[in-house]
């Protein structure tokens, strides 16, 4: 980012974050950048299913996400801000949705639409990706079935909050958080089974064989 | 009491045992085909002139919970001429390998339907020129979904599964030769051919 001046971490093992300590000017230059950034988010739509038909009611005319700064949509990852995943995630897009949030630049925001993008939903089942924290991290979880446009704008006043309380004094938060290359996984393999433990009705689901 | 389908009489009559048995079930005629010669019953009934099936609307299988029971191949037959429809089945014994002949050289439209089949049930279709799985990525590993052994959560843990997913190559589905229809282009029926060739997105010859 051009505001941030290379604040190179002095250690930031030891919890040692930045060179400098928050004073007027950099409070002054987080006020500016976050209200820049918080206003103008541009969404890449990751639209697989039902949601996906609610998060265009959001963004068409009578909702008109563009109050937030978002109408316009970015279709290619590179140009994107938050990547809002609207619908479940199979398996087999798992691999998809990871490069496009690799390939967005950042400073980068996710927002987990609905109760399958955020929990694997009530798909339960052998195709289906339970949560996509699991593969990319989520800053916001929109709870919903779908949810309804009024819920994704709640989520999306929720990120502009969070947004307005970064500091580019922090820039561990700009890190970027790539899959470990040792086991190719996000999450380390033990949190991944245990946020994707069934919970709910689908412990009554049936087992077969 | 619906009466059976004029083309079950006929079958029977033209291939004697290889029609094992037929029945209407909700209206519609069910004919149990042998496995051996069931590429001949369905060649038949494309051209035998009366049946006619020139569409195949699908191409699909049953696996029941019943133990010993067979699993179902389904093809959903009919003639677009006649309005007519026609169920073939064929029972194959799952505690053998699944095998039955492609009806790609018929219908053109069984490719996808026969790799569909295969990738859920794994009945494998002989003289198919592209069988691989089509829902399911290519490296997918953990049997066939819609068989009634397969666990509904899959084989391994999510783990493994999202490890899996996440080594896959996206790109590595799709080959060229399925993203244009430049190659199938001489294939293609002449009228379309025509119809392709006209307008600015003609196809450049
Ligand atoms: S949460 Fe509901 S509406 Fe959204 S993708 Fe899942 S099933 Fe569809």
């Amino acid at each position: 980012m051009g505001l941030n001046p290379d604040t190179s971490p002095v250690n930031t093992e030891d919890g040692v974050v930045s060179s400098m300590s928050p004073n007027w000017m950099t409070t002054k230059l987080d006020f500016l950048a976050n209200w820049a950034r918080a206003n103008s988010l541009w969404p890449m739509p990751f639209g697989t299913a039902c949601c996906a038909i609610e998060f265009m009611a959001t963004a068409a005319g009578r909702f008109d996400l563009s109050r937030f700064g978002m109408e316009r949509m970015s279709f290619s990852p590179r140009q994107a801000d938050v990547l809002i995943c609207a619908g479940r995630l199979p398996f087999k897009l798992a691999p998809v949705i990871r490069r496009i949030w690799d390939q967005m630049p950042q400073p980068k925001w996710a927002i987990s639409m609905g109760a399958c993008a955020s929990t694997g939903g009530i798909f339960d089942t052998y195709a289906m990706v339970q949560g996509i924290d699991t593969i990319i991290p989520v800053d916001v979880y929109v709870p919903g079935c779908p949810p309804r446009p009024e819920g994704l704008m709640y989520g999306v006043m929720l990120l502009q909050k969070k947004i307005k309380g970064e500091s580019f004094m922090d820039s561990s938060i700009r890190d970027e958080q790539l899959t470990d290359p040792r086991t190719g996984l996000f999450l380390p393999a033990q949190r991944i089974d245990e946020i994707s433990e069934p919970f709910g009705n689908s412990v009554h689901q049936t087992r077969s064989a | 009491m619906t009466v059976s389908s004029p083309s079950a009489a006929a079958l029977t009559a033209a291939f004697g045992a290889a029609i094992e048995r037929h029945l209407v079930s909700c209206g519609d005629p069910i004919v149990y085909v042998a496995n051996a010669r069931a590429h001949d019953v369905l060649a038949w009934l494309q051209t035998t002139p009366g049946q006619e099936f020139n569409y195949l609307t699908d191409i699909t299988a049953v696996d029941y919970r019943d133990p010993g029971r067979p699993l179902e191949v389904v093809y959903q037959l009919r003639s677009l001429d006649r309005k007519a429809d026609l169920r073939i089945k064929i029972a194959l014994d799952t505690g053998r390998p699944l095998v039955v002949d492609s009806v790609y050289d018929l219908w053109r439209g069984a490719d996808w339907l026969e790799r569909e089949v295969f990738d859920m049930f794994g009945v494998s279709f002989t003289g198919h020129p592209d069988l691989r799985r089509i829902l399911m990525w290519e490296t997918y590993n953990e049997g066939f979904p819609l068989r009634k052994e397969f666990p509904l959560r899959g084989h391994y843990n999510r783990a493994e599964q999202t490890r899996q997913a996440l080594a896959a190559n996206p790109e590595a589905h799709y080959s060229v030769e399925e993203l244009t229809i430049a190659e199938a282009f001489q294939e293609l029926p002449p009228d379309v051919r025509e119809r392709l060739s006209h307008g600015e997105r003609g196809f450049v010859k």
